[in-house]
């Protein structure tokens, strides 16, 4: 657990030490920021609540989080810091799991960083609080589900450009999993796919955190598809030694 | 299994002394092969390293040499054979054998944005370091390697010495019992490479070392012994004086060529 926690805290203190952690930060609230004000109407809709923040957070994550996961494992492997790391006593689970723990964190952070939203929501009416720490819970979930992917993708690569690309295009598929254009077309095609598919969606279980239920069924699959993409990602690692 | 080796020196003198070798081995590699794909870049390479040994690792590039070290640093899976370090299979019991191993990778990678003091507490403290420990075990190898002066500063703002001295206090912070130094002396000055024989010879009696070089200059400086491999196969193993006594020349460089352009032809 120390290992594990030294390597998060050096990966940490790495987004700091450049400018990714501003970058990130400042990007991730200005477009929070325009898409509810402007296309999410927080005003405008007479509610004091945070649903239209909520709606637009895990858009946000898709495009931003492969960014912050593209450089996870392939910047290490293009600097060859990797063959250091790799050769410490630490174990692949542990390096692993140190650096999801980090890009985690980071992302926490960067949630924290919203607060202004809810101070705007208290100023103007009495918000569910309730309804919006779920929200958040379901959003910090999100951020580890696409970042545990997004890890996973970057292990398997040195070209940072492509591990975002991925990152991007296999996160979109589990946001997506239930859109109806999918589950529409695949009833067609595969119904027993499409009842699938519909069960992975990201999007659709973070659905019921953002109205404030916070089901065990919803943790469990956050958990278990988290749990899945890290041992991928230890596995890819691996792979990558024997190659 | 030595008889792969084209000069079988004085290894396969006999059982005896193999037997009072392999007690005192801390570097034991058997057999070990690495192919990509149909491309054998190390072949059934095999040998041990003593206490007080420094083994020079030679061969030209490509020769194999930077893939046997990661395989005896655990970073490359072998395809077949066997690495241990203190008696640790590098694969099966790869904590405990990178425990008593410090190695520097090809290139001496670092991280780039962090100051050479971030730097080395976090290797003290992955290696296990904490409390009074861990300042002691840090200000032992910054003098080590004199890098008092650059304490501070970012890797990335080092000249190409000092990120090359990083690494190697990296290497020896826990005082391991093994040293695997991939091209220690690359991109040193001359009075930079001259502390770095310094340096190892002052420790050589208690470590086993591997250096890989392409400096043959250094063989005599340092090395008890030395191995020349090509096209992934051991091609001599012997001390460096006997290794001279190859060519008519005596010189190390003529020994070489002869024996490495013969095998790569």
């Amino acid at each position: 657990m120390r290992t594990t926690l030294t390597v998060a805290r050096r990966e940490l203190a790495g987004y700091f030490a450049t400018p990714v952690a501003t970058v990130f930060i400042v990007i991730f609230l200005v477009l929070q920021g325009a898409l509810t004000f402007n296309l999410g109407n927080l005003f405008t809709r007479n509610q004091a609540d945070l649903a239209p923040f909520f709606t637009f957070v895990p858009w946000v994550f898709l495009l931003l989080v492969p960014a912050i996961t593209m450089r996870l494992w392939a910047e290490e492997r293009r600097l060859g810091t990797i063959e250091l790391l790799l050769t410490l006593p630490i174990t692949q689970t542990q390096a692993v799991l140190g650096k999801f723990l980090a890009a985690w964190a980071f992302c926490a952070i960067a949630l924290l960083l919203t607060f202004p939203f809810v101070i705007a929501v208290n100023l103007l009416g009495s918000p569910d609080i309730g309804v919006i720490a779920a929200g958040y819970i379901g959003a910090l979930l999100v951020a580890g589900a696409f970042l545990s992917v997004g890890a996973a993708l970057s292990a398997a690569t040195k070209n940072q450009v492509i591990a975002f690309v991925l990152g991007v295009a296999v996160c979109f598929v589990f946001a997506v999993a239930s859109n109806p254009i999918v589950t529409d077309f695949l009833s067609h095609a595969a119904p027993s796919l499409a009842e699938i598919t519909r069960r992975i969606s990201v999007i659709d279980r973070f659905q019921d955190f953002s109205r404030g239920i916070i089901g065990l069924r919803d943790v469990i699959f956050f958990a278990t598809f988290i749990g899945f993409w890290l041992f991928v990602n230890t596995l890819v690692v691996d792979a990558r030694k024997a190659a | 299994m030595h008889n792969h080796c084209a000069i079988p020196a004085e290894a396969s003198g006999g059982g005896s002394d193999l037997a009072a070798d392999e007690a005192a081995a801390l570097i034991e590699i058997d057999g070990l092969t690495k192919r990509f794909g149909r491309f054998t870049a190390v072949d059934h390479v095999s040998f041990r390293v003593a206490r007080g040994e420094v083994l020079g690792f030679l061969g030209p590039n490509g020769a194999g040499k930077s893939t046997t070290m990661k395989m005896l640093a655990g970073f490359v899976t072998p395809t077949e054979g066997t690495a241990r370090i203190r008696g640790h299979d590098v694969q099966a019991n790869s904590l405990a054998a990178r425990r008593a191993l410090g190695f520097l990778p090809e290139g001496a990678p670092t991280y780039p944005d962090m100051t050479v003091a971030a730097f080395l507490r976090f290797v003290a403290t992955v290696r296990g370091y904490a409390g009074g420990e861990l300042p002691r075990a840090i200000e032992r190898v910054v003098t080590l390697t004199h890098l008092d002066r650059v304490w501070l500063q970012p890797i990335e703002t080092l000249s190409k010495g000092f990120k090359r001295r990083v690494g190697l206090a990296q290497a020896l912070l826990h005082d391991p019992p093994v040293l695997v130094l991939d091209e220690p002396t690359d991109g040193l000055d001359p009075n930079q490479k001259h502390e770095m024989r310094v340096l190892l010879a002052t420790m050589a009696p208690h470590k086993a070392i591997v250096i890989s070089t392409h400096i043959l200059e250094e063989v005599d400086a340092i090395c008890t012994r030395a191995i020349i491999i090509a096209a992934g196969r051991i091609v001599a193993d012997a001390t460096p004086a006997e290794l001279r006594a190859k060519h008519p020349s005596g010189r190390l460089d003529d020994v070489f060529r002869q024996l490495t352009e013969r095998e790569a032809a």
